[in-house]
This record gives structure tokens, sequence and C-alpha cells, in this order.
């Protein structure tokens, strides 16, 4: 028999049974769509991650107090410090060759208020809680922050309070509303700080809104939280492959400062590996779980292929009477659970690809293609399963008696 | 050109043994023309099905054309089946879904001929029967006669030796029957062996040769 005419004998009996047909094909076209879609959010929000990590920075380098392991797990929330991180540290590592640029952070939560000068006696202050960093002049260029209007903690030394602040866009807009704050005097916790810049919007960053924060300078910070030790030091390699050199030699200073090694270095990339990791395993397990539908299809299709040679005997009968042997018979009817499987999930391609599309449009973050490798498997697993399903039915046919099927009424 | 040989066909129904054929020896010489008469359950169609290699003997010996068939495979017996074997049914047996002319292109089909040369001849065939203008029809649309007439195109159409036919008229009006009979006796007429298996002694004896069965036995094989 020959192939073209197997194909076209196949799906002439589809089309005689056009309904059951179509709402097996659908089933499958649903799984197919399923994974091809699930795995597109997937990859969408991996990569929406990934931008995540580069709007933090370039080529960062991230020290942080306490010793812990560098790849995977939560950063020491409750762990104790043996020695502080000082900004003596961070100014040592301004010296290492790879290293372009170094920003002390100091943090802390207080309260900010503002009094205006014009209002009348008894009218309360506007008050409220902010995330309050503490830096320098670098931490603008390395963490990639812009200014709206003003400077950003220009010329404030490392070791010395400078009483001026930089407010995010947020901030600024719920104490002073529409008028302008630069040279205003601010209320942080028990000190006072002239407003001298203020950020561009820039929404939230890894879980910290950014247009929350108040920026002061690093020894400000660390007087006001009455704190001996930064939070982190933020490190910028001068290149992409210079982060491992400036690593190597931030461990080495650090603990020859220290006398031991008791710092955590994470790295942007090892960060971003972990979350790719964690977004790749999920987006698998869920892709998985859609892929049980395809499954659920292929029994459907095993369903109606079952039907449809119990409803067909007397054809097989006669089929094997005009001299079909038992494997084109089988053959017939596997190509036919094939073509059920494989135009369903051609079609469900064709939706699952057109709705990514359509919502990559609605949302410009998740505006990714459908990953090549979601399509070729869904495809592929739903034309193996069209071929498991199909196995059992075909034999069925192929095993019939010619006889008792020709008798059949 | 056939040759039975002591054949039984023991069918196990429940705890019964039936015997179908009881020790039948059979000879039908090429271009003969047998019908097969008896009553329901006399073994006439278990004959036919044995001698057109859709069930096989328990045992005996079967030779068709010299060949003995109780040794083939599946594959083999499906092979002797297309090329050698022609069946017409009393119920036609023709694929609802396909049209006259795939009906009986489906023997040539399943050999693999290429379709051009498939068409070619499948276009003479139907054109012998009167059949040309119903090619493109499905056989819902076409009368019992016609349809008994796709059938016995599709069972001539790989140029069988032998054509065996279950009650052809057996689902006819008359007019119908005397075609399709006339049909069968020409094809007979130009060397093809027929054997009919029928209830209808006006049928049975107009063949020259004729079985009679009772019991899974032959009980009469004359030739007025």
């Amino acid at each position: 028999m020959r192939w073209l005419d197997l194909v076209r004998f196949a799906w002439r009996s589809l089309w005689f049974a056009r309904l059951r047909s179509l709402l097996s094909l659908l089933a499958m076209a649903i799984g197919v769509a399923a994974v091809v879609l699930l795995t597109w959010l997937g990859e969408s929000a991996r990569s929406y991650i990934a931008d995540q990590f580069q709007s933090l920075g370039t080529n960062l380098i991230i020290v942080l107090p306490g010793r812990n392991e560098t790849v995977g797990g939560a950063p020491p929330l409750l762990s104790e410090t043996p020695r502080d991180l000082t900004i003596d540290d961070a100014l040592a590592l301004t010296r290492i060759p790879a290293v372009h640029m170094v920003a002390p952070l100091a943090f802390g939560v207080a309260p900010v208020s503002y009094r205006a000068a014009s209002a009348w006696p008894g009218q309360r202050a506007r008050e409220r809680e902010c995330p309050v960093l503490g830096s320098t002049h670098a931490m603008l260029a390395i963490r990639h922050l812009t200014l709206a209007t003003g400077a950003f903690l220009d010329g404030v030394e490392p070791h010395r309070g400078a009483g001026v602040c930089v407010l995010g866009a947020k901030v600024r807009a719920e104490l002073f509303g529409d008028t302008s704050p630069l040279g205003e005097v601010v209320r942080l916790g028990d000190r006072r700080f002239r407003v001298h810049g203020v950020l561009q919007p820039m929404g939230t960053s890894l879980g910290l809104d950014v247009d929350e924060c108040v920026y002061v300078a690093v020894a400000d910070a660390l007087a006001l939280f009455n704190r001996a030790s930064l939070f982190r030091i933020l490190v910028q390699a001068t290149s992409r492959d210079g982060i491992d050199a400036a690593k190597a030699d931030v461990r080495r200073i650090l603990a020859e400062r220290h006398g031991e090694e008791d710092v955590t270095i994470l790295t942007q990339d090892s960060l971003m590996n972990t979350f790719d990791e964690i977004l790749a395993v999920l987006t698998k397990s869920v892709a998985g779980i859609a892929a049980i539908s395809m499954v659920v299809a292929g029994i459907l299709i095993m369903n109606v292929m079952v039907v449809s040679v119990a409803q067909r005997t007397r054809e097989i009968g006669l089929l094997k009477a005009v001299g079909a042997r038992a494997r084109q018979i089988r053959a017939a009817f596997l190509c036919e659970a094939l073509m059920l499987s494989s135009l369903g999930a051609v079609f469900g391609l064709v939706v699952g690809v057109s709705m990514a599309s359509v919502a990559g449009g609605m949302y410009p973050a998740l505006a990714k293609p459908v990953p090549g490798y979601a399509a070729f498997a869904a495809l592929a697993v739903a034309m193996l399963a069209g071929v498991a399903f199909g196995v059992l039915p075909a034999q069925r046919a192929s095993r019939l008696d010619p006889v008792q099927a020709l008798s059949r009424r | 050109m056939i040759t039975l040989h002591d054949v039984s066909r023991v069918f196990e129904v429940g705890d019964q043994t039936v015997r179908a054929l009881d020790h039948v020896d059979l000879e039908i010489g090429a271009g003969e023309y047998v019908s097969v008469m008896g009553p329901s359950g006399s073994g006439k169609s278990t004959l036919l099905h044995i001698l057109g290699l859709l069930d096989r003997p328990t045992s005996g010996q079967y030779l068709l054309e010299g060949r003995d068939t109780t040794t083939f495979d599946e594959a083999e017996l499906a092979d002797v089946r297309r090329m050698r074997i022609g069946f017409v049914f009393q119920f036609f047996h023709l694929v609802p879904r396909l049209t006259a002319e795939e009906n009986v292109e489906l023997p040539l089909m399943l050999a693999g001929v290429p379709p051009h040369a498939r068409h070619e001849r499948v276009r003479a065939l139907l054109q012998a029967y009167h059949l040309d203008e119903r090619r493109q029809h499905r056989p819902d649309q076409l009368s019992g006669g016609q349809r008994q007439r796709v059938a016995i195109a599709r069972a001539t159409v790989t140029r069988p030796a032998v054509l065996l036919a279950d009650e052809p008229t057996g689902n006819l009006d008359r007019a119908s029957s005397h075609d399709i009979v006339a049909t069968l006796e020409g094809l007979n007429a130009d060397g093809l062996t027929l054997v009919v298996v029928t209830h209808d002694p006006d049928l049975g004896k107009r063949a020259r040769r004729r079985i009679k069965m009772v019991d899974g036995a032959i009980a009469e094989d004359s030739t007025p």
C-alpha cells in the first residue's frame, strides 16, 4: 500500500466521522496550547527577572557581612556577624584593579517627616515610614538610578556626615505634593536633612520600591541607626570578564583585613543563575502538568479509535477479504490516530502561539516569542501520544477474524 | 485448481463441538461453474470461507493452484486472497464512505499499484459493467443491482483465478438478480472459475456442477 493512499484512506474515514474527529482533535489542541502557553509564560517570567537583575546594575558584586554559601539559600537573616563590614573595608576595595566603583550601603527604616515653613501652628507634619539607604555618589551609577532634579550626594566624604538627602519619587510626592522640595529640610528619625535631589520614578526593583526610599550619606545613615556595620558593599567590576578576578580580590582583601573569611560575596551572575534555575524548574513542572492534559487527550483519541474499530468491523472484514494484510490494517488505524493527534497538535500550536503574541502585545514585559523547544516538545509528545494510544485499537482491528467481522450486522 | 483433501472444520461453541465440515474431499477444475446448495448449517458457508482463505481447516489439506495453503502465514494468505480470489457477498460489503470507483480500486490500492495504472483499469472495468456514469457515486446513492455490480468489479479487478459468490442475489429483486447472474456467468464463460453458494434452487440449477451439502459433508455432487 502506498504511503499517500494510506493517508488518503485515513483522512476519508476521519472526514466521514467529522464531529467525533473534531472533538478529539480539539482535546489534543487544548493540551498542546496549554503546554505552549505555560512554557511561554515561564520563559517570559524568566527573562523579565533577568531584566530586573540587569536594572540592578551591571557586573555587580555584592558583599554582605557574615559567612554563608554563595549560591542558593537566603542571605543570612539571623546569623551573627563576627566582624563589622566598615566604610574602610569599602574604601580598601576601590584599590582592586578589576574594580570600577564601590558603593557602601547602610540600611534602615526611619520615619520621614516634613513640615512646611509656611504651615500654621498646630498643623501636623506629614510623616511616613521609609527605607533609608546610606551610600555615596557612586551608588547613582552602580544602581542605574536617574535623577529628576538636584544632585545625588555629590562630593560626600564616606566618613563624614553631610546632612543632605535624596528622595524617591513617591516620597517626594507624598511629602511635598506639587511644591519643589529642593533646599527644604526633612526630618529622618531625630535628625534633620536638607533635600538635595529627587530621583526619577523607577518602580520596584527586587522587592524594594526605589520610589519609596530616601538616600543619605553613608556616615549619616550609620549614625542615624546607631550602627557600626554596613548592610552591603556594592562593587562594580570593570567588565563581565573581570567579575571573577574582582571577586577573588575582594575576598582576599577582606580576609586580610578581618583576619578570616567572614563575609559573603554574591555576584549578580550567581544570583541570577539561582533564580534562573528555580524558574526553569518551575516552568518545566508547570509544562509537565499541562502535558498531563495531552495524555488525557491521547486517551480520548484511543477511545474514539476503539469506537471506530467497533463500528467498522464489517469494513475491516471486507478489507481482509479483498486482501489487506494485518499489517496494512494496523497501519491504516494507526495513521488515523496519528493524524488526529498531529492535526490537533498543529491546531493547538497555532492557537497557543497566537494567544501568546496577543498577550505579549498587551503586556510588553512578556513580549517574548514562544520558546522553540516547547513547541517542538509539545508536537512530539502529541504525536507520540497518538501512536501510543493508537496501537491498541489498531492491534484490535488487525486481529479481527474476517469471517466473524463480515457476518456482523 | 482447487483440491480439498480430507478437510474438517470444527468450532467450539460453549462446551459443544460443532463439525461444520466433516472430512470433505473436493476437486474443482479451472473454469468450472459450481453451485453449493444445502440447508442452513449444512456447512456451505464454512466451505466457501475455507475456499476463500478467510478461514483455515482444523485438519486436512487445501491446495490452491497446486500450492498447499495450510502452510501459508497471514501475509501470504492475504496476498493470495487479493490476487487469486474474488468475493461477492449477499450484503455487497462496499465501504460506505468511498465512491464506486474507490471501492473497486481497493484491492489494487492494497497491492500498491500506482494511481494512474489503477484508474485506467478501474475505468475500463466500470465501463464493462455499465457503471461509468456512477463512478463518483457512493454506495448509498446506488441501487442494489448497481452495488452488486460494483462488488463484482471489485472482486475481479485483480483478475483472480476463482470467484466465490455467497448468495449473490439474496438481497436483490428479480430483474437485478437476473442481471447479476448474467454478469457472473459471463465471467465464467471467459474462463473464470465460479463457485456460488445459494439457497435459491433456481440459481443453483443454472450451474453445470451442483454440490449438495448436508451436515458438513457433501451429500450429492452431480454434473447433469
